[in-house]
């Protein structure tokens, strides 16, 4: 067994990595819905989830149980081909453009094996990035005409017409970036806001690329049909939009595939204007480097101490054991001087992530959403020639002054 | 390694079925997309030949056949959409006549 | 049988089939499912040959771009399911040998062809991008600045036919 292992490695190495990336994100997926619901509670005055398990943290389970074990009726009249298809496309484009995502600078070294952290190294990784935007559009489309319904058609065109307009701006506002850095490939991207590690936080591609970064992101959340642009499903307009007429597991799918892209969108925005993996400190600041151990110990010894005093008799259980965990996994990275500079890069881009994924959550409490035609003309007059313009200057500064 | 001539053979079938479907479909947007069969299956005969050949030229001639093949989607649909407004069939056995 | 060739194999099983699908589903927007299909089919073949930005952009502008409009069209215009054609038996019995024949003998004389060359990627000295791009920018940049302006013409022309007449 042990030589069929070493025979096909490199195919067992694969095979594992995506099965723990699938589980991950998944995972990832369904806390992220926790957290949406809990931040946008608190923001409006209220608690959100908190009866089921402690603090409501098992509330993605029973969510996750619902969906599996609700009726899922097949509305009457629908084209059954492209009924099926629409969400599993949806789904499935969603989670394989994680597989561009490098996280983490330094391979593993285990068993005698260097294993890269990211699924494919990409020479075209944008461009591979985009041509997985622009295929999603079919989700939205086909679901929305496929159902033999009004409302759905009416979403399901508006929204797919929404993200082809957005795509241009999104595709125009990272080319300042790519010339910067030289290539499509996004551990070359990363490495070229490296090239200055004195300069830390000032190094990043978002101060010369401000205007890029604020195109990208405006553009990426119209692309995810995430509020304020999200009015092709919104509840008062249009019942829900193009998923109306989907039950339960096929809208379970629709719901982690806009998650996800959420999530990669994220990703993206860290990787392109925020250093990806690299410490916002200048390199030679070396005691930073103990700052997933300053993080990690004091947040779980609060939940220890919030365990203690919970209501429930679960909680009473499971929270002082996730606390000792993180603890335990902050004392680690003490102690094992090479566990620490191996977590750096992933930490920091992990952070990065969550605050780009905490900055979604804050828009949804917050704004409103856009009406049809001010969403339009606003993608078409303001954010494409503005991308437009992103690029003339860049390309104009980096033959003056040459990319740093 | 894969031979040319696989990819060659390749293109020729898949231009072969864009003709069947030109010739036998009788919905004007399905003839449409068998044009834009035909059109993939020259692309795909040109890359082959441009990476036998170690130069890039067909690769820079496939992506201005992509470009005028959008154009060309672009505009041919909007004479579609027309015929369909006018005629309120998509069939083209009913559009046979140059008067309406 | 090496690697790239099953690949090959499988990628060019699939572009076939979606286009024998396309051929014989009678709903428009099954036809444009298939069409999907066989681009990305393409488009892996691409890339098995080493052109990845080819590949890319096959993906983005011909899967992404021009096929939605298809879908688009279909939907706005609610093009239903063919309707049944009066085309003669003969044509399919006697024609469809016919064709498979005259297919043979093409493939043949491809095949008999001095074409051993084996299209498969070698390191070059630019990346693939790099390669198209300075070629595009330098010996290409006639063609290249028209078709900007033939996509500008086409634009104005599909604004111009969808517009309705002013009554």
């Amino acid at each position: 067994m042990i030589s069929f292992l070493n025979a096909n490695a490199t195919i067992i190495i694969y095979l594992v990595k995506i099965a723990l990336l699938l589980f991950i994100v998944l995972t990832v997926n369904a806390y992220l819905t926790w957290f949406e619901r809990k931040v946008v509670a608190h923001m409006q005055s209220r608690w959100g989830p908190h009866r089921v398990g402690p603090h409501g943290l098992l509330q993605p389970l029973a969510d996750g149980a619902k969906f599996l074990l609700k009726e899922d009726p097949t509305p009457a009249g629908v084209d059954k081909f492209t009924y099926f298809l629409a969400p599993l496309m949806a789904l499935a484009l969603a989670l394989t453009s994680i597989a561009i995502i490098p996280f983490g600078p330094q391979p593993l070294h285990i068993f005698g094996r260097d294993i890269t952290l990211g699924i494919a190294d990409l020479n075209i990784g944008i461009l591979a990035l985009f041509a997985i935007t622009a295929l999603s559009v079919y989700g939205v489309a086909l679901a929305g005409w496929s159902s033999n319904s009004k409302y759905p058609l009416l979403g399901g065109l508006r929204s797919s017409a929404q993200m082809v307009s957005y795509e241009l701006s999104l595709t125009m506002s990272v080319v300042g970036v790519l010339l910067l850095a030289g290539s499509f490939n996004l551990r070359d991207i990363i490495n070229a806001q490296a090239h200055h590690p004195e300069r830390g936080i000032f190094g990043w591609n978002v101060w010369p690329q401000i205007l890029g970064f604020f195109c990208f992101f405006v553009a990426a959340v119209a692309e995810t049909n995430r509020v304020p642009f999200d009015l092709p499903e919104a509840e008062s307009e249009l019942v829900a939009g193009f998923h109306t007429e989907y039950a339960s597991f096929k809208f379970a799918m629709f719901f982690i595939a806009e998650y996800t892209s959420m999530i990669t969108v994220s990703c993206l925005c860290t990787i392109m204007f925020f250093g990806g993996w690299l410490s916002p400190f200048p390199a030679s600041w070396t005691l930073t480097h103990y700052l997933p151990s300053v993080i990690l110990i004091p947040f779980g010894l609060w939940v220890i101490w919030d365990g203690i005093r919970y209501e429930t008799i679960f909680g009473k259980i499971i929270l002082p054991g996730v606390g000792l965990a993180i603890t335990v996994m902050g004392a680690v990275l003490i102690a094992f001087p090479t566990v620490n500079e191996f977590i750096q890069g992933p930490f920091w881009l992990l952070a990065k992530i969550f605050v780009f994924l905490f900055v979604y959550v804050w828009m949804r409490g917050t704004l409103p959403r856009f009406r049809y035609d001010q969403l339009m003309s606003f993608g078409w007059k303001l954010l494409l020639p503005v991308s437009i313009a992103n690029v003339v200057i860049t390309a104009f500064a980096i033959l003056m002054w040459g990319a740093r | 390694m894969v031979p040319t001539s696989y990819y060659l053979i390749l293109s020729a079938v898949l231009f072969g079925l864009g003709v069947v479907a030109f010739v036998f479909k009788r919905n004007v947007i399905t003839i449409f997309m068998s044009i834009e069969l035909m059109l993939n299956a020259v692309n795909l005969a040109f890359v082959a030949f441009s990476q036998a050949r170690h130069q890039s030229d067909g690769q820079v001639f496939v992506l201005f056949v992509i470009v005028v093949a959008a154009a060309e989607a672009a505009v041919g649909l909007g004479i579609i959409i027309l015929m369909a407004r006018n005629r309120q069939s998509l069939n083209v056995e009913r559009v046979d006549l140059l008067k309406l | 049988m090496t690697p790239q060739l099953a690949v090959f194999f499988v990628l060019a099983t699939l572009a076939v089939l979606g286009a024998l699908n396309l051929i014989m589903q009678r709903h428009p927007i099954h036809s444009a499912l298939s069409l999907i299909v066989v681009m990305i089919a393409l488009a892996g073949l691409y890339l098995l040959m080493g052109s990845e930005f080819v590949a890319a952009v096959q993906i983005i502008v011909y899967g992404g771009a021009i096929m939605v409009l298809f879908v688009f069209v279909i939907m706005l215009l609610n093009a239903g399911v063919e309707e049944r054609t009066n085309i003669s038996k003969l044509a399919g019995i006697a024609g469809i040998p016919l064709a498979v024949a005259l297919l043979g003998f093409l493939a043949a004389a491809i095949a008999r062809s001095n074409e051993s060359a084996q299209a498969g990627f070698e390191s070059s000295t630019l990346a693939n991008t790099k390669e198209i791009s300075t070629m595009l920018f330098k010996d290409f940049v006639y063609p290249f600045e028209l078709t900007s302006f033939l996509i500008l013409v086409a634009i104005l022309g599909a604004i111009v036919l969808a517009q309705r007449e002013k009554s």
